[in-house]
């Protein structure tokens, strides 16, 4: 088995209001230094090790996982391999 | 016109959906379990609004990879009626039966109230019971309605007629106002607010009548003619 996460987070230049709203009360806790929140999804995976992992996990991501149109996203696989 | 409504887990204006087609339109109409669908002997198809799946993941995104969805990409692909209103808008974005995304509302809270639309597109099997420029009232019920597409896919929106109806006064920040998209073929419209909660002075509106009723009236001239 293999630990896969997969990141997914709205494109660049894609207006992210639940990152905006974030960023705005940070600020207002009195973190001027916040000059940008975004906000993304981060999901976990067991997946069974095979040679084309990775590429099935992105096959996954575009039908499923992220929206193309919106999101991009980044795998990463950690975890040796299990008996 | 026998019209499916689709019910997924968590739909909840189907029977408004239902309640529109089979009381006021007085049509065969049946609400149809997404699981247990045969879709062959339907018109049109429904796909009403709530939350299917519970929102999981994005808003229509469960939904839009269910079994049911091969059926209806059948359906749309054969040039018969698609309707997807608020979650079922969502769902068919997901689908990419149309395009673009939707995203949170602008300014994140879920907007449920009568919203003033314009009518872009009066050309459409959708449409044709409006005039070009009305003002139509329907109500919106969404926390996700944000619609959303790159300038390309917008510029062809334009170009192809595509946009079905914008908002007067855009309350969710979708791009260009849009409140309502046509596929490029013209038999599947996906919109945000609610025809289907329109349909009777009693509800504060009526205007969502004569969308079921293009429905109707274009199924039949065309019905007629291949007759």
């Amino acid at each position: 088995m293999k630990k896969v996460t997969v990141h997914i987070t709205l494109k660049q230049g894609v207006l992210d209001p639940q990152g905006k709203a974030i960023q705005e009360s940070l600020n207002s806790l009195g973190y001027q230094e916040i000059q940008e929140a975004r906000v993304g999804k981060y999901i976990e995976l067991q997946v069974e090790d095979g040679p084309d992992l990775e590429a099935r996990v992105k096959e996954m991501c575009d039908k499923l996982l992220a929206n193309p149109v919106i999101e991009d996203y980044s795998i990463s696989t950690e975890g040796a391999r299990q008996s | 016109m026998k019209f499916a409504v689709i019910v997924f887990p968590g739909s909840n204006c189907d029977r408004d959906m239902y309640h529109a087609v089979k009381e006021i339109l007085q049509e065969e109409a049946d609400l149809v379990w997404y699981q247990e669908a045969n879709l062959e002997n339907y018109d049109a198809i429904l796909l009403p609004g709530g939350f299917s799946y519970g929102d999981y993941l994005r808003s229509g995104a469960v939904a839009s990879t269910s079994a049911v969805m091969k059926q209806i990409k059948k359906h749309a692909a054969e040039g018969k009626p698609v309707l997807g209103v608020c979650n079922g808008f969502q769902v068919l974005t997901e689908a990419e039966l149309l395009p673009g995304a939707m995203m949170r509302n602008k300014h994140l809270s879920f907007m449920c109230h009568q919203e003033s639309l314009v009518v872009e597109n009066d050309n459409s099997i959708f449409t044709t019971g409006y005039k070009k420029g009305e003002v139509v009232r329907f109500p919106i019920a969404h926390g996700e309605g944000n619609y959303f597409c790159d300038e390309e896919i917008l510029e062809e929106l334009k170009a192809n007629n595509q946009i079905a109806f914008t908002y007067q006064n855009n309350p969710n920040g979708s791009v260009a106002d849009i409140a309502g998209i046509i596929n490029k073929a013209g038999n599947v419209l996906g919109m945000m607010p609610h025809p289907e909660r329109a349909v009777e002075a009693l509800l504060g509106s009526d205007d969502g009548v004569k969308l079921f009723q293009s429905m109707i009236q274009n199924w039949r001239d065309t019905y007629a003619r291949n007759a």
